[in-house]
């Protein structure tokens, strides 16, 4: 069998950052797979596992869909690909979304993780922070936690595990082969989570 | 990751304390720098009203930039241009979900700490705006919020990191609806980074110093910068960027991004050609997507532009040899 082959979704956002913590990850785990940026339809069938990045949610939700991407997304996350949604890319896996202020948002979602998230939950960039947290369900103790600007999500349904909580907020989930986080592993230089990612897709692989 | 050269970890922007059983840090660079990350690849529009900002959310901006007046306006009202009204950053701030920037004049640490407490997204000290001190830019590690700041070539690009800039963006000329100079700055600061990464893969450490000392800025800096082979900070491109092509050329120069000012709603048809500007940005790898963005506007509906080689006043001049 040959490597995986994990994409991240090159629309909007922290793309390169993912890109080189997933190579460290595979190269730290001895897994043979290759990363790649992928951004239209083609390069996304191609691909065993997703990260969708960091950004803004409303921009990479929209221009996904403009080029067929995000319909492609869909139809693997549905027949099983593991995906790892970080901060918008979280959102854009939700089922629904508002934001803290403006209230009630109709933007393109990919209605997967049963989830409520509140957009900006912790407030605007000045009240963005550094946090150390954990996630025990998944063997990692301490996890330096980066919120920009962070979501977090108000209701989740029974079939989602809550990996991590700040402050009573839930932070981190999974349901089935989908992970999410209101933080940013890729600007840390913790390898855990995007190695815990990468055996999941080599797990399903 | 995020590069951090020429981070300063006892910055007087950083707030330690505690929420519940949680210690936490706000103002440190990863989330300053980190914030910028987030806008990669995006566009980030000037507006002057809720409406204009409506637009560039639906257009699909990452974030915008309230202005008094655009650019273009600016050049032609004369006088002392100055940070926007409050009010108008406030009602911005309640109508959209992308992030908020807004300018302050270089040097006015008071204009600063003003849009610091209006709780702004990010703040540009700006060439645009009248400067109020050019011999010494605000101290920006001084600030939770993160600051944008322009540059036209590698020298300011550095000084103004490290005086603690999150983001940099060119120069170009504002409001002129001509990306001429826009272009210059960044094979500028290209030309420079090339070279400086030249010299330290050569190990030449004695050039690298009088690189610095040309530079104006710490060794520590320069050698970081010349082992990265690029800014550490993100960068993006501004000043006179009208069309959907504009902003793809300047993608293919390096940019991570594009700040576009008056090229929007200084033309006739800014709903089209805000659409068409973030797509041309995201695609810009496929000429025929860049081509599809094209058509949708119409090159009558540009703003007319300016020759740069003879105005008046050149913004771009304004705090470039602090």
């Amino acid at each position: 069998m040959n490597g995986v082959n994990i994409g991240v979704l090159a629309v909007q956002g922290d793309v390169a950052e993912n890109v080189l913590a997933t190579q460290m990850a595979l190269e730290d785990l001895g897994i043979i797979g290759t990363v790649n940026e992928v951004k239209t339809p083609e390069q996304i069938s191609d691909i065993d596992g997703l990260i969708i990045p960091g950004g803004e949610s409303t921009v990479i939700g929209t221009l996904s869909m403009v080029n067929g991407a995000l319909k492609k997304i869909k139809e693997k996350i549905a027949n099983g690909m593991p995906v790892f949604g970080i901060c918008a890319g979280m959102i854009l896996l939700s089922k629904k979304a508002k934001d803290r202020v403006v209230g009630e948002m109709d933007q393109p979602l990919l209605d997967f993780l049963d989830v409520k998230i509140e957009r900006n939950a912790f407030g605007r960039q000045q009240d963005s922070f550094e946090s150390e947290i954990s996630l025990e369900k998944i063997g990692i103790s301490k996890f330096p936690g980066v919120f920009i600007r962070a979501p977090s999500i108000i209701e989740s349904g029974k079939n989602v595990e809550v990996l991590s909580k700040f402050n009573e907020k839930i932070v981190a989930v999974k349901q089935g082969n989908i992970v999410g986080t209101s933080f940013h592993p890729e600007l840390t230089g913790d390898l855990s989570l995007h190695k815990y990612f990468v055996n999941l897709v080599k797990t399903k692989h | 990751m995020i590069p951090l050269a020429g981070d300063l970890n006892d910055a007087k922007g950083i707030i330690k304390e505690n929420i519940g059983s949680f210690g936490t840090k706000r103002g440190t660079s990863t989330l300053k720098r980190g914030f910028a990350h987030m806008l990669k690849n995006g566009v980030v529009m000037d507006v002057t009203t809720v409406e204009q900002a409506q637009i560039a959310e639906d257009a699909g901006s990452v974030a915008v930039m309230v202005l008094d007046k655009l650019p273009s306006d600016v050049r032609k009202a004369g006088g002392v241009a100055r940070t926007a009204s409050i009010r108008i950053i406030q009602e911005i701030m309640d109508s959209v979900t992308i992030p908020v920037m807004a300018k302050c004049r270089i040097g006015h640490v008071y204009e600063a700490m003003v849009l610091q407490e209006t709780n702004v997204d990010m703040i540009d000290e700006s060439e645009v705006l009248t400067p109020a001190d050019e011999t010494r830019h605000v101290w920006k590690w001084d600030f939770t919020t993160p600051f944008v700041n322009g540059a036209r070539n590698l020298g300011e690009a550095l000084r103004r990191i490290e005086e603690g800039a999150a983001m940099i963006r060119t120069k170009g000329e504002p409001g002129t609806g001509n990306v001429a100079e826009a272009v210059i700055h960044i094979k500028n600061v290209n030309n420079e980074l090339r070279r400086i990464k030249s010299i330290y893969d050569d190990g030449d450490h004695q050039d690298l110093i009088s690189i610095a000392r040309d530079l104006k800025v710490s060794y520590t800096l320069v050698e970081q910068t010349a082992s990265l082979g690029r800014l550490p900070v993100v960068n993006f491109a501004a000043g006179g960027i009208s069309t959907p092509a504009d902003a793809a050329y300047l993608m293919k120069l390096g940019c991570d991004g594009i700040f576009v000012g008056s090229g929007i709603f200084k033309s006739d048809d800014a709903k089209e050609r805000a659409q068409a500007i973030v797509l041309a940005t995201t695609f810009w790898e496929d000429p025929n997507k860049v081509k599809e963005a094209q058509k949708m506007i119409d090159e009558r509906q540009s703003m007319l532009g300016l020759d740069t080689k003879n105005l008046e006043l050149r913004m771009q001049e304004r705090g470039s040899t602090a």
